[in-house]
């Protein structure tokens, strides 16, 4: 493609997009889609990881597995690792993965941006995990209240690995947030107006807004507290006078739209499971889109329901129970337009579809008990014990993950041209189901008889030490069926069946192509007519009700001969992404390690920008190169 | 296989009472004062309500995935969109429902955050890792162990000196934060005497190394015990003419004694005891550092209600502080043998 030659840029322009290289300097969404899929899935298993040393610590009481801190460390770190590195660039693979296939696009608005979304992620995940390379690793919490994290009480290093992490992660998120809302509103195909979008791309454009709306309150909490700890400020330093409750209100405005974008992206993946496996739209199509916003819009009225026990006085605590128990009500909408979606279907138990009802059992749970937290007066002895613990992974765990897999399952063929096994996925699904009832389940029970949550023991007479065991055994159940869906994922990825570019009769523009994917998306840019286009081309209702399938030739005609697919030029690989990324996670780094490191790294940041500026999205020569057909496998 | 339904239904009622044991000592299931109570109900509304959703929604999930199972040759199903009036009952029932949860949980808010006009008041500092207790009232300091009268409601005022930590009794009511920088208002009262031990609480907001460890025990006696404990409070410490020889060494070393204090994070000084620790009647008092020591032998536990007072932990406890509670403020007091016989048994005679 490039001809390798200088040109507008500084250096050289990557050439190929075979081989390690090729991946390294890619900006097509399908590969930056992978990466942050397969990156999330080994952040998870070591989210996982730390959670069984919790489980195993608590086991029985009096446990020495690991030391206090060192447990304080690992619940920490679990959080932040499952949330921040985990389920949220799982999210975002998949925004990268189908949202441009589903608006019948080429590929996102900024490539080159995208790309280093997904290396500032790498980098920052490294950043925010390095503690543990030390023996420092933050022991404060995921929420990090202060005056615990002031350098008084967190003496090391961790604190400065949390902040400096998080803050690089931030520019990751923000970018990629900023892309796809462009991508969203600018890049559509023709015909396809605001509510013809699939629910996934809806639920990726309010996630995105939240992004960048809840993200620059977290950066400003972040550099107060790290004011605080190297440069004298007293932002929440009590003794001078700094308050305490700032962090939590500046960290919990964002902490609470967070939840939301952990949760409205798996909301948008089941939106498109149930469906297909249904054979039936999605029902009320419009209210879904609607609770979709409300919720966007309602997930910043709510925060202190996160502090409903710091003495906020009646008025505000009581003004915060309202607007948290009316959330919940968007939320129900949505799962009884699901539930509707099934009734009457032709359903097909298939994995993707059993993690999909799975989801709505789960989240079901752990909304109800979100709604018990709502009402605060009695929430006064749920806070702060294993009850809110379960809550949180019933959403997460039973919310986001399952949804999650989900995706895993229904869009593995689309970009691997392969299934996964199904018989496998059946047994894996069972396991996982059954270990996660039985790891957190029991801690609704365990909480409401008090046991507090972040505590590294606890002693026999207090009657905890049954369900202590069962959840640790239920959690070592989890862990295996995880292993279990790993190597489905890479024995499927070898040796699965091969698949078509419709294995599920689905409804939706990403069916319309071939499996793989060719690098290009479409040969030929839809022109979309209704919503589940892709539907509507395969199927015609008559006036009797019955869907018949539209007779051979009606379908959209996906014939690459026809189209000059050489024709079709997408934005060149290009290393500036990656020197621009490695530049600001050396800024990140330096500032806990030594103020050098950061300096070099701005420098490097600054040749990337540059280098970036001048690089034009194509090289110009191409048009009359003789060039292979690019093929992503 | 549908006709396993109804067997799911009570199956999932089972499961949710499972969690119910109010004999446990945090058990939030049995109230034994007002506070309590009144938030007890309003769970017990929104657990009926939860429990309705619970066994109505997921029986009608399984059901559905039943019976819509897709067979070999079915039809494309009727390509619903959606229905109106449905969608419209399912937003505003849940809305009402709400709005009718809504009146007793506000209700209730108000109550148990508005301590009656005329409360015993409770100072209640939280210090890594230990409660401080003052009775302005009544002018007593001590610590861990709290006393209160049966039938009276009591006003605690929450501080903290170091990091948040968070005030809980759960067999009396809700807890509220200690937060440095300002003070939290919240009462409990006892309707019953506690028994021997007291009843079980501990620091719930997240606040270090030892945060498992930091508990406390309220005693909730009849007034004219509460009376009698009040007077023993009061009284200083013993002069070393009353005490025992061996007592009146122990007292010797507390006062006067320099010692070398290797703290947790290594940190090396000279300290003596009463340079933390306040004994009404010494010379040097005052110091809240560390736990007011005063009547330390009345207290049936140590250690923020971690272990039994007896002589044997106040010994491991001179002897290796950070063993028995990791990370503890307290230093590791280098004592000979028999300094710290002497000082367990000066302790031990703090009644």
């Amino acid at each position: 493609m490039a001809t390798g030659t200088r040109t507008g840029g500084i250096l050289a322009r990557p050439t190929s997009m075979e081989g390690v290289w090729g991946w390294v300097t890619t900006v097509d969404a399908k590969r930056i889609g992978m990466m942050y899929i397969t990156t999330s899935i080994l952040f998870f298993l070591w989210g996982g990881i730390q959670a069984l040393v919790v489980r195993t610590q608590l086991s029985y009481p009096g446990a020495e597995f690991v030391s206090p801190d060192t447990y304080n460390s690992m619940f920490t770190m679990h959080a932040l690792t499952m949330i921040f590195l985990a389920i949220m660039p799982m999210s975002v693979g998949f925004f990268n993965l189908i949202v441009p296939l589903q608006i019948g696009a080429r590929d996102v608005a900024f490539p080159r941006m995208n790309a280093l979304s997904y290396w500032v992620y790498l980098f920052g995940g490294l950043l925010l995990s390095m503690g543990w390379l030390f023996g420092e690793a933050a022991s404060s919490g995921w929420f990090a209240y202060a005056p615990l994290t002031e350098s008084a009480y967190a003496a090391d290093r961790g604190m400065d690995f949390y902040v400096l992490g998080l803050l690089v992660l931030g520019v990751s998120s923000m970018a990629g947030a900023f892309n796809f809302i462009v991508t969203i509103i600018n890049l559509r195909a023709p015909g396809l107006t605001w509510f013809k979008l699939p629910v996934f791309v809806w639920m990726t454009f309010i996630t995105s807004i939240l992004l960048v709306t809840a993200f620059p309150v977290i950066t400003v909490a972040l550099i107060e507290l790290m004011f605080d700890r190297y440069l004298g400020a007293n932002f929440f330093v009590a003794a001078q006078g700094g308050d305490p409750l700032l962090w939590q209100h500046l960290f919990w405005v964002f902490g609470h739209p967070e939840v939301y974008i952990l949760i409205l992206p798996a909301m948008g993946i089941v939106s498109e499971v149930l469906p297909t496996f249904a054979r039936k739209p999605l029902f009320g199509y419009p209210v879904i889109v609607f609770s979709g916003i409300i919720i966007g819009v309602m997930g910043w009225m709510v925060w202190s329901h996160h502090m409903f026990t710091v003495g906020l006085g009646t008025v505000a605590v009581g003004v915060f129970t309202v607007t948290t128990m009316l959330i919940a009500v968007p939320t129900g909408v949505k799962v009884f337009s699901w539930m509707a979606t099934m009734w009457k279907g032709s359903i097909a138990l298939t994995t993707a579809n059993l993690y999909a009802i799975g989801f709505i059992a789960l989240f079901v749970i752990g909304g109800l008990s979100g709604v018990s937290h709502s009402m605060s007066s009695s929430d006064f002895q749920q806070q702060d014990t294993y009850y809110v613990v379960a809550h949180i992974h019933y959403v997460l765990f039973g919310g986001s993950i399952m949804a999650l897999f989900s995706g895993l399952y229904y869009w593995f063929p689309k970009f691997t041209g392969r299934m996964m096994n199904e018989r496998y996925g059946k047994i894996q699904f069972f396991l996982l189901f059954i270990g996660m009832n039985i790891a957190f389940g029991p801690m609704h029970w365990v909480g409401m008889d008090g046991m507090p949550r972040r505590i590294y023991t606890y002693t026999s007479n207090m009657g905890w030490d049954f369900w202590n065991m069962v959840s640790t055994l239920g959690a070592f159940l989890l862990g295996f069926s995880i292993l279990l869906l790993l190597h489905n994922l890479v024995r499927s990825f070898k040796k699965g069946e091969i698949a078509d570019a419709d294995p599920w009769d689905g409804r939706t523009l990403e069916w319309s192509i071939p499996s793989p994917v060719p690098h290009y998306n479409f040969a030929r840019i839809p022109n979309v007519v209704s919503r589940d286009d892709w539907w509507a081309r395969k199927y015609v209702t008559g006036e009797d009700g019955v869907t018949h399938p539209i007779p051979q030739g009606g379908a959209y005609a996906e014939n690459e001969e026809d189209v000059d697919v050489h024709s079709i030029h997408l934005p060149d690989p290009s290393y500036w992404p990656l020197v621009t990324a490695i530049g600001l996670a050396l800024m990140g780094g330096g500032v806990v390690f030594h103020l050098a490191i950061s300096i070099v790294g701005a420098l490097i940041m600054l040749v990337g920008i540059y280098g970036w500026a001048f690089e034009p999205v194509n090289e110009p020569d191409e048009e009359h190169e003789e060039h292979e057909e690019q093929v992503i496998n | 296989m549908i006709r396993a339904i109804p067997l799911l239904i009570l199956g999932s009622m089972l499961m949710l009472s499972v969690g119910c044991t109010p004999e446990h000592l945090m058990s939030t299931f049995d109230p034994l004062g007002p506070v309590a109570a009144e938030q007890k109900m309003v769970w017990d509304f929104v657990f009926w309500a939860m429990a309705v959703v619970f066994v109505t929604v997921l029986p009608m999930l399984l059901y559905m995935t039943l019976k819509f199972k897709r067979k070999e040759g079915d039809p494309i199903p009727p390509q619903t969109h959606g229905h109106r009036n449905l969608e419209i009952a399912w937003t505003v029932l849940p809305i009402l429902v709400l709005a009718v949860a809504a009146v007793p949980t506000l209700n209730v808010l108000k109550y148990v955050l508005e301590p009656p006009a005329g409360s015993m008041q409770v100072n209640v500092t939280g210090h890594q890792w230990w409660w401080e207790f003052e009775y302005p009232e009544l002018g007593i300091r001590t610590a861990n162990e709290l006393y209160i009268p049966v039938g009276k409601p009591v006003q605690f005022n929450l501080q903290a000196k170091d990091v948040i930590h968070s005030f809980w009794v759960p067999k009396l009511g809700g807890k509220q934060d200690a937060i440095p920088t300002r003070t939290n208002v919240m009462w409990y009262q006892a309707d019953v005497t506690s028994p021997p031990e007291g009843f079980y609480g501990q620091c719930m907001e997240f606040c270090g190394t030892s945060h498992a460890n930091m508990r406390l025990r309220v005693h909730a006696v009849e007034s004219d015990a509460f009376d009698i404990w009040v007077q023993a409070q009061k009284e200083p410490g013993p002069v070393a003419e009353d005490l025992s020889e061996l007592a009146a060494e122990g007292r010797d070393y507390f006062e006067n004694m320099d010692f070398t204090a290797t703290y947790a994070d290594g940190a090396v000084s000279k300290q003596r005891c009463v340079y933390c620790h306040t004994v009404d009647g010494l010379g040097i008092s005052g110091a809240r550092t560390g736990p007011n020591l005063t009547h330390v032998a009345s207290r049936r536990t140590l250690l923020s209600a971690l272990v039994t007072n007896n002589s044997e932990n106040l010994t491991s406890w001179l002897d290796n502080p950070q063993a028995m509670k990791p990370g503890s403020r307290m230093p590791n007091p280098t004592l000979t043998d028999a300094q710290t016989v002497a000082l367990v048994e000066y302790l031990q005679s703090l009644k």
